[in-house]
């Protein structure tokens, strides 16, 4: 550490909570205060409560600081100056995520309707319509992707953790790790050079979206599904060991059934991640009107790439293919949340005794 | 489960005969994911070959790949440093808010919260970004401007949409914080307790013991974190798609409507109808935008891996 500096003593007296409890009343009253008065004086438009709830943590902050800088001292100021900012931080953070559930559930409600979950967008001008063959598209797609990496993701996973030794085994880690930050535009591109040699440069179909997924997919499984075979306690497999039965049964009827709670959290997770990625899909899949059911040839449409075009080229009615775009979102959210959900029930449910 | 264990002991050929697939196989499989990243490089170095090697007079209007490229980095560049920017004092004031601040039962519940941004898709934020965030800043982006426009990053004329770099950048921020959060949170939560109790015991502080305990045990972690964090901002498409009005200009001004824009949203918005060797040149600037995350991504995950190996909380 630095040099030695002996710290001056913290002040015996305390702000009491009466005291707190006072000051963020007072900052709350002058913050919205100040904020009537512009509304008011018509400098700006409606009352702005985020900026209110916000200027008045900030004021409160600062007010205590200052108080507790005169009460306490310095060193216990500048603890409640922490304390204060960190908390502010994380409430900041907040806002996002609550302004993107609100405006995702008000501007998306009004089309999440039986057309929207029945219909597709073939000859859909305007109004009507919906997301049917996207829903479709995009529960092909994710579905072939998690057939192609959860194999293996999980088998990568016991090379690591039972089988992997040396050099090719720290690779394997180290490159998992890497690939776990490839963008996923990236992925998307290499489905298509891939496929492009192949078929030519006009190919778009859904079993390349697929592919591109899992190069995003399997890292994510083979991750977690790791950390969760080395939770298995060894003295397990010793056991096993002990009577007699061979590796890969100790693995497929000890380590795995053992696991397999936090195995299926991982897949379930790594699903929510992909299944909202538009920018591969964009790229090999492309986009279309109707439905497609066939993976393996023409065009499909996924879920988000919808949300996407519908914003993007919107028709003559504007606002209908905006209200489109909301609910394919609102589905999105809706579908990404019951994933993460789901996948913590299941962690819990299946959790094993010892380690509940 | 008795049962199979006794069948297995008495055939026993058969069960060597198990080990040796089951082994190959796990170990085919590891070595598929070696196989696929190398094929990522190969396939798109192919794929534009076409590109670097074509007559510099039929790329971009005869000015040139790199003429085309170089702003297309910077942007790219630019962006996710701005993002970074504002969301690092965010993710390490909310990883230490949850790891050492919130009262213990709530703190996992909250961990939860700021990970579901992280389930949210990035089609939905680019959506957030301009029908919310952009107009929401915009009076704010015109007061800069008309107060601080003689700073050389506020310069005018403002955007009127305010769909402007910063507008990307905070959206790429909200993005980019549960990643960070996460990662340091865990960092934090590993400071061996008895430094922790050491330092309290001497009558530090609660912020004093983070400054003199915590935030020294946690600094390699919160620098990969940060790399980490800068590899997902770089690579970022829909949001920066959606959001951002592109033109292929280096500027550093950050409230303008005119903005850089970066690989991946140029990728995504011209490859729709890009043809022959268009197809070409946006896969070379994807390759570059590959190997520069790699080398990001790489650069972190070394930083972990050298401090696992003498850190005592493994």
């Amino acid at each position: 550490m630095s040099a030695l500096v002996v710290p001056a003593p913290t002040s015996a007296r305390q702000l009491s909570k009466p005291t707190l409890w006072l000051t963020a009343g007072v900052s709350a009253f002058v913050a919205f205060g100040v904020f009537g008065v512009l509304m008011a004086a018509g400098i700006s438009e409606g009352f702005n409560i985020v900026a209110a709830v916000f200027a008045s943590a900030i004021l409160f902050v600062l007010l205590s600081y200052v108080m507790s800088r005169i009460v306490e001292g310095r060193r216990k100021a500048a603890d409640r100056l922490a304390t204060g900012l960190v908390t502010t931080a994380f409430i900041v953070a907040l806002l996002p995520l609550i302004s993107l559930i609100w405006t995702a559930l008000v501007n998306g409600l009004p089309r999440f309707d039986a057309l929207f979950f029945s219909s597709s967008m073939r000859n859909v001008v305007g109004e009507g319509g919906g997301g049917l063959h996207a829903i479709i598209g995009t529960l092909e797609i994710t579905l072939a992707a998690t057939i192609i990496s959860v194999p293996i993701g999980i088998m990568t996973a016991i090379y690591l953790v039972e089988y992997g030794k040396g050099r090719l085994a720290k690779a394997i880690t180290f490159f998992v790790d890497v690939m776990t930050g490839i963008p996923s535009i990236v992925a998307g591109l290499f489905a298509f050079a891939l496929f492009a040699i192949f078929f030519g440069p006009g190919i778009r179909f859904g079993i390349g979206g697929a592919v591109a997924l899992s190069i995003l997919m399997i890292p994510v499984v083979v991750r977690s599904t790791e950390e969760m075979l080395k939770l298995v306690p060894n003295e397990l497999r010793e056991a096993s060991y002990a009577l007699g039965v061979p590796k890969w049964l100790t693995i497929v009827k000890i380590v795995i059934p053992t696991a397999i709670g936090g195995i299926i959290t991982g897949v379930m997770l790594s699903i929510s991640r992909i299944i909202g990625e538009t920018a591969p899909l964009l790229i090999i899949v492309g986009m279309s009107t109707s439905m497609n059911y066939n993976l393996f040839s023409d065009r499909m449409a996924t879920l988000p790439v919808f949300v996407y075009t519908q914003y993007a080229s919107q028709g003559s009615d504007a606002q209908a293919y905006i209200d489109r775009a909301w609910t394919g979102a609102l589905v999105l959210i809706l579908i990404v949340m019951a994933l993460n959900l789901i996948a913590r029930l299941v962690s819990k449910l299946l959790a094993p005794k010892g380690l509940r | 489960m008795t049962i199979e264990v006794q069948e297995s002991t008495q055939a026993k050929a058969p069960g060597r005969l198990g080990d040796k697939v089951f082994s190959r196989s796990s170990l085919i499989a590891g070595s598929l994911i070696l196989a696929v990243l190398a094929a990522v490089a190969i396939f798109l170095l192919a794929q534009s070959l076409p590109a670097f090697l074509a007559d510099p007079a039929d790329v971009n209007d005869g000015q040139g790949f790199w003429v085309y490229v170089i702003p297309l980095v910077f942007g790219t560049v630019w962006a996710a440093a701005l993002a970074l920017a504002i969301a690092l004092p965010f993710a390490i004031g909310i990883a230490l808010f949850i790891s050492h601040f919130a009262p213990r039962k709530l703190a996992q519940g909250l961990g939860y919260v700021i990970d579901l941004l992280a389930a949210v898709p990035s089609v939905v934020f680019g959506l957030w970004g301009i029908t919310v965030l952009a107009p929401a800043v915009q009076p704010f982006y015109t007061w800069l401007v008309d107060n601080l426009g003689w700073f050389p990053l506020f310069a005018g004329p403002v955007s009127g949409t305010g769909r402007s770099i910063l507008t990307v950048a905070v959206v790429l921020a909200v993005m980019i914080l549960p990643i960070i959060t996460a990662l340091t949170r865990e960092i934090f939560l590993q400071t061996p307790r008895l430094h922790e109790e050491a330092a309290l015991a001497l009558g530090a502080t609660r912020w004093e013991m983070i400054k003199v305990a915590v935030l020294p045990f946690a600094r390699p972690g919160i620098i990969s974190a940060t790399m980490l964090g800068l590899g997902r901002a770089l690579g970022e498409t829909m949001a920066v798609a959606m959001v951002l009005s592109p033109s292929v200009i280096i500027s550093f001004a950050l409230l303008q409507s005119q903005n850089p824009t970066t690989i991946a949203a140029n990728i995504a918005l011209n490859f729709p109808e890009a043809h022959d060797l268009g197809v070409n040149v946006l896969i070379a600037t994807g390759l570059i935008l590959f190997i520069i995350t790699l080398l990001v991504n790489s650069l972190a995950r070394m930083v972990i891996n050298r401090r696992k190996a003498f850190s005592g909380a493994n």
